[in-house]
């Protein structure tokens, strides 16, 4: 953990809810969290509120859903109270996402080279050429072998690793200090995932970013990160350092940990989770 | 970076540019043989409606003689798929027979109701899209509020008014009462007989020679029965538009543009829309085609002398070549539509090339 004087990001009870016909949805409750330049994992199943998390801290919890905290600071700036102006001049210029399938995630009717041109115009005066080499240099630093050629391709004449290398491209092409991986390989091959991975390893180490890493992969997590918050039905059941998980005090944690197949030794049945009500209070 | 990417950039996009012409070329056969589909069709009409073609000429009060020989002349003794190319070959020379209602061969009368239908629904399709798209669009952005409720209550109008009444009462009001339009018709009486249209566009021949009365006249006559299927047209486009861009507006790509800290205009306008048109592309081009087709209460109330009114008063006149005639030429736009919006969606969408 490398704590730096300002935190890059400071959460405090923070809540998300979706206020349904059928009631009242609580997608975060309480989230509490202190991000340096670090990386920080969120893990979770699916519906327990990692990704609404992400959006929240973009502002960008969508209608019915509210997002409500005590506090929410991103490098001493109150996002809370900042200006809709202030708010979008620090998305993507200083906080990104990479979201989860690119085949969803990019325009269709744009090609690539366009996008990631229209991410990095959005917060850099800069002219048709100038802005042109900038992301044909962004598209050689994810492993583009041809940017020159993938620059002009559609989102659905790539493959989906190739696809997703180009929205790290685009979401890297402004230097941004936070970047939010929302299941970043979940859609991928398993082939490309790792690939993908390391990609977005190099680039993070390399830029000094913070990272928050949201997947539902525990292992993949306590790999990637130093630290893991693990999320169940909104609330963060416990924090850990990512190398101590196997020490990880929570019944839902060890639960899901040993749920884990297993190469070297053969558990039939594998153990199924037993859940307690009382997690979720 | 090197020339031979970009080379193999350039070989992809001219194997795209094949591909789009082949797509162009199957289109263009499915086209033909629609449209010999559609001969077929005229044809059967003509030869199985319980009207008869000789009586129609020779009048009931001829003799069996002479009914006999125009029976012959007209060639109804010969085998049908004789008589079939005899009718198309005609067609293909621009022969579609005679009208014995106007006693003009039914081509020249086409010629001429064509051109003021194709005024009409063109400039109310602009209407329709100009206003309707930015309505959809507006609903669709702020939904759930005001403007989405007029937009809903526009369209119900649109969908549930008759077409006849709102031009009566749009005459009404701003032809009788507040004098701020002229009458039915397509120009002042004082210009219907100086002026002369080459083409039959009258907006476009009198600005094309010069003659700006006459183009400021027939805009104001136009204005009326324009702005009444334009708002129509309108009511439909809009509604679609905006189910289309809740659709867009709904999607992954979206959020990544507001990451992106784009402006809320640009999402719409530049991301969410422009992928909504897809969509759209077909829509306007059936409401511009169902337009083309003449409509018939609007020409109707209008005075209009379009293919809409021609048709009916073919039809009640059981003036037979004319009518098929017509419908022909129906069939024919709304088969070139189709093809031209088949033809814009691809180029439009990079998916479908």
């Amino acid at each position: 953990m490398t704590d730096t004087p300002r935190p890059l990001l400071e959460v405090e009870n923070m809540n998300v809810c979706f206020r349904m016909q059928s009631g009242d949805v609580e997608a975060v409750r309480n989230m509490s969290f202190t991000l340096g330049r670090e990386r920080l994992g969120i893990v979770g199943e699916s519906g327990s509120g990692k990704s609404q998390t992400g959006r929240a801290i973009l502002g960008l919890t969508p209608p019915p859903g509210t997002m409500t905290a005590d506090r929410l600071v991103f490098d001493g700036i109150d996002l809370l109270r900042a200006s809709r102006r202030k708010l979008r001049d620090i998305r993507g210029k200083r906080i990104a996402m990479v979201m989860q399938d690119p085949k969803y995630s990019l325009n269709p009717i744009m090609t690539i080279g366009a996008q990631i041109v229209e991410a990095y115009q959005a917060h850099n005066r800069a002219g048709a050429k100038e802005s042109r080499d900038h992301a044909l240099a962004m598209l050689e630093a994810v492993r583009i072998h041809d940017p020159q050629r993938v620059y002009d391709l559609y989102p659905h004449e790539v493959s989906g690793g190739m696809g997703q290398r180009a929205m790290i491209a685009m979401m890297l092409v402004t230097n941004p200090d936070l970047l939010i991986a929302d299941e970043p390989t979940s859609a991928l091959d398993v082939t490309v995932q790792a690939e993908v991975l390391r990609i977005l390893d190099e680039l993070v180490s390399e830029r000094g970013m913070g990272l928050i890493f949201i997947s539902h992969d525990l292992p993949l997590v306590s790999s990637f990160c130093n630290r893991v918050l693990v999320m169940y039905a909104g609330k963060v059941l416990e924090e850990v350092d990512a190398c101590n998980l196997d020490n990880a005090k929570h019944p839902y944690t060890r639960g899901l940990y040993r749920c884990l197949p297993s190469l070297k030794c053969d558990v039939k049945p594998l153990p199924v989770l037993q859940r307690d009500p009382q997690w979720a209070a | 970076m090197s020339d031979s990417s970009s080379y193999t950039t350039a070989g992809m996009r001219w194997l795209a540019f094949r591909r789009l012409v082949t797509a162009i070329v199957k289109t263009a056969a499915v086209a033909v043989i629609t449209l010999f589909g559609l001969t077929v069709f005229t044809f059967s009409i003509a030869r199985y409606v319980p009207t008869d073609p000789v009586l129609a000429v020779v009048g009931d009060k001829a003799s069996q003689a002479t009914y006999d020989r125009v029976y012959k002349e007209m060639g109804l003794d010969k085998p049908m798929y004789v008589q079939f190319a005899t009718y198309a070959s005609r067609l293909a020379t621009g022969d579609f027979g005679k009208s014995r209602f106007t006693q003009n061969q039914v081509f020249d009368d086409l010629k001429r109701v064509f051109p003021a239908t194709f005024e009409l629904a063109t400039i109310g399709t602009l209407i329709g899209v100009l206003l309707g798209i930015p309505l959809g669009v507006l609903a669709a952005v702020r939904r759930g509020t005001w403007v989405d409720q007029l937009s809903r209550v526009i369209g119900l109008i649109g969908y549930s008014v008759p077409i006849f009444w709102l031009g009566l009462m749009g005459l009404l009001i701003f032809y009788a009462y507040l004098d701020w339009l002229p009458g039915p018709g397509r120009l002042d009486i004082a210009y219907q007989y100086t002026f002369e249209s080459e083409t039959g566009l009258v907006l476009f021949d009198a600005a094309r020679t010069g003659q700006w009365d006459v183009f400021f006249d027939a805009c104001r006559h136009i204005l009326l029965p324009a702005a009444l299927l334009g708002y129509f047209s309108m009511a439909y486009i809009s509604r679609m538009t905006r189910s289309f861009m809740l659709n867009e507006l709904s999607q992954e790509y979206i959020t990544t543009a507001r990451v992106k800290g784009l402006s809320e205009a640009r999402i719409i306008w530049r991301h969410a829309l422009r992928n909504a048109f897809v969509p759209l592309i077909t829509v306007v081009a059936l409401s511009y085609g169902s337009l083309l087709e003449g409509s018939v209460l609007t020409e109707m109330v209008f005075a209009w002398p379009g293919l809409g009114q021609y048709l009916t008063s073919s039809l009640m006149n059981t003036d037979m070549d004319a009518a098929l005639g017509a419908t022909l030429l129906v069939g024919i736009v709304f088969l070139f539509i189709n093809l031209l919006s088949d033809v814009l969606y691809r180029v439009y969408d990079p998916r479908t090339r």
